[in-house]
This record gives structure tokens, sequence and C-alpha cells, in this order.
């Protein structure tokens, strides 16, 4: 270590001003802080600070996302083997081409989002912000296995750049990055991005996996509902086989690469709530939220909506309702701040995702545009509650 | 009468270095000593002496330039020996040479402690005024304007702070002559807050507030917030009860100690002890063979690692004159990948480090640990602030310095010491203190 150390010394004066690498001081800052953590020292106020950074925080929400990542590999590679009719799944194979099928797409994301970013901080001559690393692995978990590279490319450098780094950078940001690059995708290749056909990888990678024919579908549950015409929908898997309520929550059907199982999401959960970095009280009232129009809408079933007939349990689990809920609606960024906000933020999010969902047949799945939608809001329901914390405090001098 | 009040928000922290023995082994007189009008916020000093004067304990350095009765008197009777300036010829501190025998007499004041108009001269003119303060601002107060209240803080909650009822201990009378005098001052109450389980008994004169729950119950801060908040034109004094019995003591005889009982703290320091010396002592004699000879840079804080100064090595005691702390500085260590760390010596309030769940004293350094990012995360600061107050919504009024909402958030009940413990869980590692600390400066100047 030491020697790394001796080298970095060496190396640094090149990156400093005047140096022959001034260019790229950015880039050799955030290397070097990723490596050691910095020797600056407090100059006023508290002479000691707890050990805990931004760093920290979002290598955990990376680590967190690791199970929904894992399982998101199994589950592309076992609806390729499931679609080209196999009866053995050999785990390590199967293993292999998910990770295949992810890797290209969590590479675009990366070098495009950290490019801008490292390209971004040089300019401004400040240091490498850590936001990215997290945004980076949720893009490919909340989008289709097969879209396009290119596509993934151009919706990661418009939301990094017209997101986030025009409002300031990292912190700054009024909406989800992560989730506006899956709705640009969703807006401006809808073809692409829907349908029967992206939600299954379909051609064999380095000789792993199957080719699929032409004539194959692999409608996601969500999909197949908004489909449907009258009366109660059953949703089956690739095969024709049905799917129980259990089976959306292992996760083992069609669907966006790390979003359809929702037992690794709410593994993922506990790490966060463990480690005291997402807030509990989003991802309860996103739940209740949900929960509460689920059960209003299955109340009044019609054949007119046929996401009414899924029960409350169905709804909470498939699609990317849980994800959202657990890794987007919690962003501290784009989410309410205030206590009392962030239940009224959450239950809203929960509420108009299953509305969207249930009634706009246009839109199979609603969980990411209600976030959005409430990223939006979420300044007006802080506005409100920082409002009744004033009136509070002029009403003690009147009394 | 008293108040029960117990505050959940908050946070103790177990930092290696406190003093375990209460007995006072040493007794220190250094052969300077130094006061620093910066301890003084409020106070525009003028110089009422110069160089090479003899001195006595009692007689003014400094007067106020607004206010020319309110003096800042020599706690030892000796020489100045040196006016230091700084930029702009700012006074830092003015260095004293005491006598070594005869630095505690000094001269005696004339005091009729009944009539009220001539009380407020009197502390003005016997240096006992620039002991209390103000909220809003945290500066010293105006002696035409009477308060609402008055609120002592009777105990230290802040990291390997003394315990008042040990340096209390045998000063109950002059306490309670000085809460008499106090009472006189407002038209309100005067509060005194105790710690749950402290030995000091009730005051006549003042209303006690009992006080149960971690760091900051003793933040005359909290008291103020959860008691009676200060409103926009109201104001408020606040004191601590060591400042109080000087007070008192010179209600009573005309004089005062040159002596103050210090605690010497941090994890730097060989045996942390209580010593007795002079107000205003150097670190070095303060410290003398008690340093750890580790080979380490060290910080040396005059007061807590929270709000405390970071005075050097070659510093003095600054107020309030019973703490200082030494604790490593850390710009000497190489800590590879420090956010992957699992090691169970590093002190954090997140359950991501296994030192959380650990009952142990933490030894931390002064490094920040991370840094300098936007406010990221939310309700950091509202988990160790026990106040009505929206702390991340105030900072950003004060940043952008928008005086309206300023006042609106409630500036007018803080000063930087309660923006402490936030600073210190800060995953963004903002400077609170200083924010708060500018945006009050701003406001006054602006209000006025």
């Amino acid at each position: 270590m030491k020697a790394l150390r001796n080298f970095l010394n060496k190396i640094k004066p090149n990156f400093e001003e005047g140096g022959k690498l001034h260019a790229f001081r950015s880039v050799f800052d955030g290397f070097e802080t990723f490596l050691y953590t910095p020797e600056t020292t407090s100059t006023s106020g508290v002479h000691i600070h707890d050990s805990r950074d931004s760093k920290r925080t979002m290598i955990i929400v990376v680590l967190a996302l690791m199970p929904c990542l894992l399982f998101g590999m199994y589950n592309a590679g076992y609806q390729n083997w499931l679609a080209a009719g196999a009866t053995v799944f050999p785990f390590w194979e199967i293993m292999a081409y998910g990770c295949l099928a992810v890797l290209p797409t969590l590479a675009v994301a990366y070098i495009v989002g950290l490019g801008i970013e490292f390209a971004v901080a040089q300019w401004r001559g400040e240091e490498i912000q850590e936001g990215f690393l997290v945004t980076g692995i949720l893009i490919p978990l909340i989008c289709p296995v097969d879209t396009p590279l290119w596509m993934i490319a151009v919706a990661t450098a418009f939301s990094v750049i017209f997101v986030k780094e025009v409002f300031g950078g990292t912190g700054y940001n009024i909406l989800n990055v992560a989730l506006v690059t899956r709705a640009f995708l969703f807006f401006a290749y809808p073809a692409s991005m829907s349908g029967d056909k992206v939600f299954v990888p379909s051609d064999s990678i380095l000789g792993l996996g199957h080719n699929l024919p032409e004539s194959f579908t692999g409608a996601t549950p969500l999909g197949q509902v908004a489909t449907a015409s009258g009366g109660d929908v059953a949703i089956t898997d690739i095969t024709g086989k049905a799917v129980s309520t259990c089976d959306m929550f292992l996760g083992l059907i069609p669907g966006s690469f790390g979003e359809t199982s929702t037992l690794c999401i709410l593994i993922g959960a506990l790490i966060l709530l463990i480690a005291g970095i997402a807030n509990w009280r989003i991802i309860l009232s996103v739940f209740a939220g949900g929960a509460f129009m689920a059960w209003i809408a299955h109340s009044f079933e019609t054949p007119t909506y046929p996401a009414s007939y899924l029960t409350v349990a169905d709804q909470l689990c498939l699609g990317g309702f849980a994800f959202a809920a657990v890794f987007m609606a919690t962003d501290p960024v784009t989410a309410a701040r205030t206590t009392v906000g962030k239940y009224i933020y959450g239950f809203l999010v929960g509420v108009i995702a299953i509305i969207i969902r249930t009634y706009n047949n246009g839109y199979p799945e609603g969980a990411m545009l209600a976030v959005l939608l409430m990223n939006a809001f979420a300044p007006l329901i802080d506005y409100c509650v920082v409002q009744v914390n004033i009136n509070r405090r002029l009403k003690r001098i009147k009394a | 009468m008293s108040l029960q009040l117990k505050i959940k928000k908050g946070l103790d922290l177990n930092i290696a270095g406190k003093v375990e023995s209460e007995e006072i082994e040493k007794l220190i007189i250094p052969e300077e000593i130094a006061i620093c009008p910066d301890d003084y916020p409020g106070f525009t000093p003028k110089l009422s002496c110069k160089e090479g004067d003899s001195i006595r304990k009692g007689e003014p350095i400094f007067h106020d330039k607004f206010h020319e009765d309110v003096n800042l008197v020599c706690p030892v009777t000796g020489v100045i020996k040196q006016v230091v300036r700084g930029e702009r010829r700012k006074i830092m501190r003015v260095v004293i040479a005491p006598d070594p025998d005869e630095y505690d007499n000094g001269y005696i004041q004339d005091i009729d402690p009944t009539d009220e108009e001539s009380t407020i001269l009197r502390l003005a003119r016997s240096g006992m005024w620039v002991l209390l303060r103000q909220l809003p601002y945290g500066i010293m107060p105006d002696p035409e304007v009477r308060p609402r209240d008055i609120f002592v803080s009777g105990f230290d909650s802040n990291p390997l702070a003394p315990s008042f009822d040990f340096i209390l201990s045998d000063k109950i009378d002059f306490l309670k002559a000085g809460i008499d005098i106090l009472t006189r001052l407002t038209d309100g109450n005067v509060y005194l807050t105790r710690h749950h389980g402290s030995k000091m008994p009730d005051i006549p004169g003042a209303v006690m507030i009992d006080i149960e729950g971690p760091h900051p119950a003793g933040n005359i801060g909290t008291a103020i917030a959860n008691i009676a908040p200060v409103n926009k034109g109201e104001v408020v004094w606040t004191v601590d009860a060591p400042s109080v019995t000087r007070i008192g003591q010179m209600m009573i005889n005309g004089d005062i100690t040159s002596t103050t009982i210090v605690a010497v703290t941090g994890s730097e320091v060989k045996t942390p002890e209580y010593v007795r010396t002079l107000v205003g002592a150097p670190m070095k004699a303060l410290l003398k063979d008690n340093i750890k000879d580790d080979g380490r840079h060290k910080r040396y804080i005059s007061g807590n690692p929270l709000c405390g100064i970071n005075v050097g090595e070659d510093g003095f005691l600054r107020r309030p004159y019973y703490q200082i702390t030494v604790i490593p500085e850390g710009d000497d260590v190489d800590e590879f990948m420090g956010w992957a760390s699992l090691s169970p010596s590093k002190m954090s309030v997140s359950r991501s480090f296994p030192g959380h769940f650990l009952r142990k004293l933490f030894s931390p350094d002064a490094r920040i640990k991370g840094g300098r990012r936007a406010m990221i995360m939310s309700g950091e600061y509202d988990a160790v602030m026990p106040m009505d107050i929206l702390p991340e919504y105030l900072i950003k009024a004060i940043l952008s310095k928008d005086i309206d909402n300023m006042e609106k958030l409630g500036i007018y009940e803080v000063v930087p010491e309660d923006f402490a413990l936030a600073e210190y869980v800060d995953t963004s590692k903002l400077e609170l203190q200083k924010i708060v600390a500018e945006g009050l400066e701003y406001m006054r100047k602006e209000t006025e």
C-alpha cells in the first residue's frame, strides 16, 4: 500500500495547476480520493467528524442493489432457456449468459455517465462526485435487457446533462436521473421499449444461451394485463403456464432486468434500512399508498380496466412497483426532505403508480411515472410543511 | 418550582480521554496568560492599558467602544507583557505576566447590591457584564434592553466536558448570590438547567429545569427552544453557571478569583485530570509532561471537540475557561479506501460501521473523513436537534442570504453551537457552525 501511496504522490504534481496532465485533474482526484481517504482536517466548527461520507453512502446503495443485479442475471438467462423450451436449467451457464447479457448495458451506462461527470468536474474545477455510481447501476436494472446500447447511451447522456449537471450536479438534480433515463427511452423509442419482445434476451451470446425464433413472444404480466380485453386476466409465463402470486414475489417472470424479484428488492431494502440510508417512512408509505389504491381498484373491478382484477398482493409484487418504492422513491435528493412531507410524498407515489397502471391502458406500468411526478411535487409538499413550521412560529408571537 | 424536560433527539459521543478522578492535585501558575477579546462576541474592544503597565486583578484591560462603562477586566495582578495584533491592527490577545506571589490580590469593588441602576453599572464596570450573552445572535447584551427571561446553563453535556457538580461544588453560595442578582435584571424568569441525577440543589429565585437525555441536553439553546422559544423582537439572556458564580462572588465580596478549574481531556493526553490554574493559561503549561509521546500530529483545542477552538500548541486557554482537549490531527494518516472500511475503531452513527455496535471509547482524529458535498441526505440534522427548527431549510436560507426566510425559519433562536452535532453527523461535511455564525453576523448587520 505504501508503494501505491508513493506512486500517487510522485505523479500528483503532473495533475496540478501547470502540470502536463492538468486536463485530467478531476480524474486523478477522483481516483486518489477513492483509494485514500482525504487528509483534509477540519478548519472551522467541530473538530471531529463522523466516519460516514457520501462515498460510503453510495457504495452501500450499490451493495443493496447486488441481490437484484445477480437475480436479474439469472432471470435473464432463465427466461431465455425457458423460451427455448429447455427442461434443465444449468445454474452457472445461465448466470454466465445473464452476466454477458447485462454487461454491455452496464458498461455503456457507466462509461457515458461517468465520462460526462468527469468532464464537468474538470470544467468546473470541482471534485468528482459519486452520485453516478448508483445511477449507473440503476439504469441497466430498470431497462429491458435487450434495449439497444446506443439508446442507453443517448438516454444516459440526456439525463445526466439535462437533469443533473445543468442544475449543478449531485445533490441539485430535481428529478431522479436513472428514472429520467428510463422515461426518455420510454417516450423516445416506445417501439423498442415496450411490447413483448424486449424483456427476454432472444439471442445466444458467445455460444451460450439459445437463439429464439422470430415468432417468439414474451410479454410481461403487466403487458398481458394492459392488452387484455374483458373480464379477469389469466397471467401466464412464456410457456403459457399460469403465474401465481408466489412466482411474482420470487420474480422468475419476464420484466425489466432487476425489477422482477420482490424478494431480492426486500433484501436490498433491509440492507438500506439497517445502514440507515433509505428512509423507512418513504418505503412504508409507498407500499401503504399502493396497497390502499390497489384495494380500491380491486373493490370496484371492471372489465374496462383489466388491471383492476389484480389483487393487492399482485399489484405490489408486479412490475417496477417494489423497486420504485425501495430504490427510486427514497432517493434523498429528489424525495421530500421534511419528515411529514415524506409520508405524504411516499403515499402519493404509491397511489399514483397504481392509478396509472390500472386506469390508463396505454401505460402498462406506472411506478416510474409516479415517482417522477412526485419528484416534481416534492418541493411543493415540503413548502407546505415548512409553512406550517413558519406559521407556528408566527402564532407564538401573537399568543 | 421546577420543570421537567426529556429530550430524545441527540447523541452522546463516546470519546476517550474523559477525566475519571474528581480530585485536583495540581495548581499551575504559568509565567504568562492571555485574554482574547474574540471570546466576547458583541464586545468591541478599546484598550484601557498599554504594554508595560502594571495591572491589578479587576482593573480593566479593555472597555467597549459603544458602551464605555462595559469593561473586560484583568483576571490577575501582574504586568501587561504584550498586545498582539492581527490584520488591520485588530487586537488578537493581550498577554499578561502574572506576579507569582501577588497574582490573586486585587482591587476590591465597592458594591451596593440593593440598587438596580447601579447593579447594571457595577456588573459592567467589574467585568461581569461581558460574561452574559443574549439571544438573538449570541452576543453580549445591550445594557439598555431588559431581557424577557434569563437562562442559566447548569451543566455541560458536550463530549468530555467537566462535571459542573464538581467544579461548582464549593461555590453554591456564589451561585445563589449570582442568581439573586440576575432575578433583578428581568421581569420574567431566571431559569437554571440541571442534568438528570445532578447533585445541584434547588436555587432560590430560579426556575429549575431538570433535563434528561443525550447531548445537546446541556446546550442552553435546547432548554430555551423547549421551554420558551425566542420570538422576533424578544431578547433572552444566557449565561453558564460558572460565570454566574463569578457574578455572585463579585456581588458578595467585590472580588473575583483569578483561578479556574480546567478539565484536561482528550485521547492524546496521558492522564486526563482536573487542574487548578489561572484564567487564560497557556496550553503548554496545562499539558506539561502530560502529552502522549506517540509521534503523531496533535490538535490542541481549548474547549470541547465539538465547539472548542483550535488554538495550537502555543495557544492559550480560551473562554469558557474550563476545558481543553487534545486529539490526533490525522493529517499524517494514509487510510486506504476508508469508505469501505469495516474497522471497529471508526466512530459513526451509521450502522454500516461495526464500531457503531461496540460499547467502547473512540479516539477520532480531526480529519473530515470525506469530501465536501452538496446537501444530499435529508433528515440527518433533524435527528440530533431537539428544537422546533427545520435545520436544512434554515441553512439553505442562510446560504442564499434570504433574510426574510432566515427570520421565519427561526434564526433568532439559534447560535452556532446548536448546529455542532448536526455538523458532526453530516454526510456532506458542510461547515454548519461557520455558516450559522456568518448568517447571524449578516442578519445583525442588515437589520441594525
